[in-house]
């Protein structure tokens, strides 16, 4: 069977229409004054998923987390949880825990008493407190900073002690706001993999919200991409990258080229597109497109073949000069400028230590594709 | 910077200190002064202390002086407190601005006429001045330093600390009292001490407030000195000054042995 891009694990509980949702929004709507945050939203995540919103500054995704913590209330519609209505729950009635972005750590007290503060506030008896507390500086690796002040820490200690301390009351659904958003590249890739195994560990729901689409592509089983108050396009890392359903996903994840055409004939799922840079495409189509009609077929950089020779094919081929050349070790990018002006990007990998006769700047080339590698858009 | 000592800057040095501290030196060594005329020296002596410490005038009056400023201070800072959190927090009430004009007024207004209205005031209710006049008209001035010293402190507060606090299990009140005072509490404290300072070196209000039975230090010193300063005043000027410098040098070795701990804690591991 064909899957769109690696998948992670077999987990698939939204491809089961039995499954119940864990967390439902259902038509939910945030207005702020005249600003409309979420618009009319709805949306389901499921049981142990880990489920990204990602989506840029001000897409409404911290709304969403922040009405499921209980600091904002839904202007209409409603949230579920496990199947119970959140309406009216104040945030410490809610069986949810949150990391906030600024991990809000408490500077008075001491990484130990951070980490306990919730337990304490439970009315859990002392010493299974200190036990919880040990358990979870040892899941954080922060042992010998038990006694600690917050300021005293680093970055990237700071987080471990948010996420200790969120995770520390055992909330069956834990909402990360930009968990990584304060580290540096190295630290934040590593803390990526801590943070899935600590949910698999766990065996805990998370719902983060990032802006760092390779972050949402690393951990998430899903994610759900969000623009002005709306999802736009809920699905696997795969899906998302493989199978924008709009140019807005296409271009927000990763690197995509665009071209713009008119659809001439439709045949079975495969379209032919006459583009306004003098050349056919022969592809893949969304559903619903039609011949006639004005469309976008968006093509990743990897997936563009740059060759000297003018390949055996009339279709999905074109003929640029070499404008500009990357090399980042593992890749090499091209920036290809076509006759009508329009610069391609195409990424070719390394494989090999030395290479012979190498393309160089201003060589003419062909770039060409297969049907089924670009997707073609109507939006 | 070039750290070097040019004859400019030694000179604008010792002139400035000298402006600021001569007159209090002066104060502080005829306070020891053996003779009766304040300014003629005639030997060591700590007479004027023992005589102080017996003057019972003298001694009522810094009595009330403390008591009065202990009960405003705290009043005040209470409410200067609350009024801070107002003003901070809560941004989009109905007269926000014309509130917060009214809480800042009687810093600039003119102590004459603050004084002046209060005693109107209580004159009109027909209230009986003494200790609880002045206390009343002590807590309405400093009430507002305070309520600058924490709202300033309040403004940069992280208001994600207490939202923590509420997901972790806190009710609202909870969050506060468990997080957001212990965190504003150095500002509450530093308020405290100004309205407890403003409180005991105000002359003109408790003037203006006070009735028999309630005379202030302040106003006690004064009334004393136009019948011509006495070594004693010295004394009584000089054990104030010395409390005040202790304060002032154990507020700041805490401050600074506290930074001094985190510097160390830091360099233990750079991690």
């Amino acid at each position: 069977m064909k899957s769109l891009g690696n998948v992670r694990r077999s987990f698939t509980p939204w491809a089961d229409g039995a499954a119940r949702p864990y967390i439902a929004f259902e038509n939910v709507t945030k207005r702020f004054g005249d600003f409309t945050a979420v618009d009319d939203l709805t949306m389901h995540v499921y049981e142990r998923e880990f489920f990204s919103l990602l989506g840029p500054s001000g897409c409404g995704k911290t709304t969403l987390l922040r009405m499921l913590a209980g600091f904002e209330e839904p202007t209409s519609g409603d949230i579920l949880l496990d199947g119970q209505s959140l309406k009216g729950v104040p945030p410490h009635q809610r069986p949810v825990n949150m990391m906030f972005q600024s991990y809000a750590l408490f500077p008075h007290l001491t990484v130990a008493d951070n980490i306990a503060f919730g337990l304490k506030q439970e009315g859990m008896e002392r010493g299974a407190v200190a036990e919880r507390v040990d358990q979870m500086l040892k899941l954080v690796k922060l042992e010998q900073f038990a006694r600690r002040k917050p300021h005293q820490l680093s970055g990237g200690q700071r987080q471990r002690v948010a996420l200790a301390r969120s995770v520390a009351k055992r909330p069956k659904l834990l909402l990360l706001d930009e968990p990584l958003g304060a580290l540096d590249k190295k630290l934040r890739e590593e803390t990526q993999f801590e943070l899935m195994d600590l949910q698999e560990q766990l065996g805990l729901t998370f719902m983060i919200v990032t802006h760092d689409q390779e972050e949402a592509m690393t951990m998430s089983d899903r994610i759900a991409v969000m623009d002005a108050g709306i999802v736009v396009q809920t699905g696997t890392p795969g899906e998302i990258y493989e199978a924008p359903n709009t140019r807005y996903v296409a271009d927000f994840i990763g690197n995509v080229n665009m071209f713009e055409g008119r659809v001439t004939a439709i045949d079975d799922g495969l379209a032919e597109m006459e583009t306004g840079d003098g050349f056919g495409i022969r592809a893949v189509a969304q559903p619903g497109v039609s011949a006639g009609q004005h469309a976008w077929f968006a093509i990743r950089p990897e997936k563009v073949d740059v060759t000297r020779r003018k390949p055996d094919q009339d279709q999905n081929a074109v003929e640029g000069e070499v404008w500009d050349i990357a090399y980042l070790g593992g890749l090499t990018v091209f920036n290809v400028r076509l006759d009508s002006g329009t610069i391609v990007k195409a990424t070719v990998l390394n494989s090999e230590r030395a290479v012979e006769d190498p393309i160089g700047y201003e060589e003419r080339v062909w770039l060409s594709f297969d049907p089924d590698c670009g997707i073609l858009l109507e939006r | 910077m070039s750290g070097r000592w040019t004859w400019f800057n030694v000179t604008s040095v010792v002139l400035g200190f000298a402006f600021l501290y001569i007159p209090i030196i002066l104060l502080v060594i005829y306070s020891f002064n053996e003779s009766r005329l304040v300014t003629v020296w005639a030997g060591f002596s700590t007479r004027w202390y023992v005589e102080m410490f017996n003057n019972q005038g003298l001694m009522d009056a810094a009595w009330v002086t403390i008591r009065v400023a202990l009960v405003s201070a705290t009043v005040a800072t209470v409410l200067g407190t609350l009024a801070a959190l107002a003003l901070v927090r809560y941004t989009r009430f109905a007269g926000r601005t014309l509130f917060t004009g009214m809480v800042y007024a009687p810093l600039v207004m003119p102590e004459v006429i603050t004084g002046l209205s209060l005693l109107l005031l209580f004159v009109s209710i027909n209230m009986d001045r003494g200790f609880w006049t002045v206390t009343l008209a002590h807590i309405t001035f400093s009430l507002c330093f305070v309520a600058v010293v924490v709202q300033s402190r309040l403004v940069s507060f992280d208001m994600s600390l207490e939202e923590a606090a509420q997901d972790l299990g806190c009710t609202p009140f909870e969050a506060f009292w468990k997080v957001t005072l212990p965190v504003i509490f150095p500002a509450v404290i530093s308020g405290w001490m100004l309205a407890f300072t403003l409180s005991l070196d105000d002359l003109v209000i408790a003037s203006f407030t006070s009735g028999p039975g309630a005379t202030t230090l302040p106003m006690k010193i004064y009334s004393q000195v136009r019948l011509g300063v006495t070594p004693e005043i010295n004394a009584v000027c000089t054990i104030l000054i010395g409390l005040v410098a202790i304060g002032v040098i154990t507020a700041t070795m805490v401050t600074k042995q506290r930074a001094v701990a985190d510097a160390r804690a830091r360099q233990a591991d750079p991690a």
